[in-house]
């Protein structure tokens, strides 16, 4: 591995409901209940901050730095100090300033500016939030930059040439395609399993600075308001209980009766 | 209005399952649909899609027959979407929500700074569509004012375009592909092979979970019960990351999702992630022994006891 190169990676993650809760609509129907609902990073965004550590880790001479971004509420630097805790470098909130339903396109475009300014040449992030399943920002900030986008993101490996190779999950298999830097790469499910943060280490982190930022004052000219109308949400119609059967006879009998056999 | 679809191409020239429901989806924009087909068998499965199948609303076919298109890399199809899209008047865009359509579609959207509708289960009318967000356990409705609007498709929620044919629609041959400006090389796919239906297009499916132990368990269990129903075989998550199955077969949230006749869960609890795959499925019979399952309060028929004994009991049964 050559040591020339230097890698500054920029990790987006984002702040969601929790993926163990079952989110619920709110009373008023306007969205989803938030009051007492524990939020964590989106769990493909924390498999996005543990590849960035563990490429520094393992190619100490290839990365000057890594930085995490989130675009969201004041509460979301506390996944900021958890990247920190983790080993990520540095990191700024781009505070939303109460704005909700930031479009991925929005979002993308405020990461491209971040992007350019401050000369990051790998993104790494996750490969959709789970909470708009949008899957859809890696790719337009990958569009926005004129840059290779790796998506979906199962193996990730820096070759002596100077490319990177990737190899991707798609629907029948694996696909592995090679690009030079710079490229955003999203990640999927089997990349890597994160860490774990200890206490101290999470107390040590509190001491660090998070660079604050305004979605308003810093980022003029970028449009955030929705482009999308949300009219309603709902939770989805349950299906009747079903029948608890005592026999594989009895199974293949109402098999027969719903004409599935 | 008008409608451009992307059919991906395929290997063969044959016209995939996915992009007949595509077609299906883009009828119900009730718009005139053009279908731009790329990659070396385009004219073939142009041909094919002409003489087999019926789709009243197809008006035009344009096939790109280039060969550097049939790895579908976006950074190749996103210049030639953009111009195709730039240079007309298409009221509405619509992809698959396949690997190649959540790949390509949102650069596509980013570069006519166009927010698309991604994973649409329902088209209610030309400007409102129906989308499931965390990981389905919430429908949102959502209206789109722009002139212009761009869609990914859930294929497995909307029934293929019937047989028949479409005489009527002309073939065109599209020119001057717009060149590449990236050096991105694809290097090879690794496809899992099998010699079962197509997870996503299938009509039934037997799906294994963790209980199922280690992958002899899992291909001596599943394979016989899939055999005679002619089923596709699904996993979990955790049945993929224990290492019983290829990642391929994986549905959930993050994996496929499905929605065959019918879904067998053996020895598969239920996790919210894995049901946001399947819970469309028409019947759903679960056999597991675990009573307190999470997976019997979606199946409408549960089985519950030792897996060893039903599966291939059920088999057996199923054979004669």
């Amino acid at each position: 591995m050559s040591g020339k190169r230097q890698l500054r990676i920029l990790v987006p993650v984002k702040r969601v409901v929790d993926y163990q809760i079952k989110p619920r609509v709110n009373k008023a129907l306007t969205g989803i209940e938030t009051n007492g609902i524990k939020f964590s990073i989106n769990p493909f965004d924390d498999i996005a901050v543990e590849e960035a550590i563990r490429i520094k880790e393992k190619n100490k001479n290839l990365v000057e730095s890594t930085h995490a971004v989130s675009i969201g509420p004041t509460k979301a630097q506390d996944i900021l100090r958890n990247c920190l805790a983790k080993g990520i470098d540095t990191c700024s909130l781009i505070d939303s300033m109460d704005k909700e339903n930031i479009e991925p396109l929005a979002i993308a475009k405020i990461l491209k500016v971040i992007v350019e300014k401050r000369g990051f040449n790998l993104v790494l992030m996750g490969k959709q939030a789970i909470d708009d399943d949008c899957n859809n920002t890696g790719q337009m900030l990958a569009g926005l930059l004129n840059w290779p986008q790796a998506t979906n993101a199962a193996k990730v490996e820096f070759l002596d040439n100077g490319r990177v190779q990737v190899t991707r999950e798609i629907d029948d298999g694996e696909e592995v395609i090679e690009a030079p830097l710079p490229m955003v790469i999203t990640t999927d499910l089997r990349l890597n399993t994160p860490r774990y943060v200890g206490l101290p280490k999470l107390m040590k982190a509190k001491k660090k600075p998070i660079e604050k930022l305004d979605i308003i004052k810093d980022f003029p000219g970028i449009n955030i308001e929705p482009q999308l109308n949300t009219i309603s949400i709902e939770e989805p119609k349950t299906k009747p209980p079903g029948v608890k059967l005592n026999s594989v006879d009895e199974l293949i009998e109402k098999l027969k009766e719903a004409k599935v056999i | 209005a008008s409608t451009l679809a992307f059919i991906e191409s395929s290997k063969d020239g044959s016209v995939s399952r996915s992009s007949l429901s595509l077609l299906a989806a883009a009828q119900k924009l009730s718009n005139p649909i053009t279908a731009v087909i790329t990659g070396s068998q385009a004219g073939k499965t142009a041909q094919a899609l002409k003489s087999s199948f019926s789709c009243n609303s197809l008006e035009k076919l344009i096939i790109f027959e280039d060969s550097k298109l049939d790895t579908c890399l976006p950074e190749e199809l996103t210049p030639l979407l953009v111009k195709l899209l730039k240079g007309n008047d298409y009221s509405h865009f619509v992809v698959s929500n396949s690997s190649v359509g959540k790949n390509v579609l949102p650069r596509v959207g980013a570069l006519l700074d166009i927010q698309p509708v991604c994973d649409v289960t329902v088209i209610k009318a030309p400007k409102t569509f129906v989308r499931p967000i965390y990981a389905g356990n919430i429908i949102s409705t959502i209206e789109c004012p722009a002139e212009k609007k761009i869609l990914s498709i859930r294929t497995s929620s909307f029934a293929p375009i019937p047989e028949g044919s479409t005489d009527s629609v002309a073939i065109e041959k599209g020119t001057d592909i717009p060149p590449c400006d990236l050096d991105v090389t694809w290097v090879k796919t690794i496809v899992t092979k099998s010699e079962r239906p197509e997870l996503t297009s299938a009509l039934n499916v037997v799906t294994g979970g963790r209980a199922l132990k280690d992958k002899d368990t899992f291909d001596k269990l599943l394979s016989p019960l899939a055999d005679v129903l002619h089923a596709a075989i699904g996993a979990t998550r955790a049945s993929v990351d224990n290492g019983l199955c290829d990642n391929s077969l994986q549905i959930g949230q993050t994996g496929k999702v499905i929605a065959p006749n019918l879904y067998i869960a053996v020895g598969v609890s239920g996790a919210v992630q894995h049901l946001a795959g399947m819970k469309d499925s028409k019947v759903i019979v679960a056999i597991n022994n675990d009573p307190d399952a999470p997976i019997f309060n979606v199946a409408d028929y549960g089985l519950q006891g030792d897996l060893y004994k039903i599966v291939p009991e059920l088999t057996e049964k199923l054979r004669n």
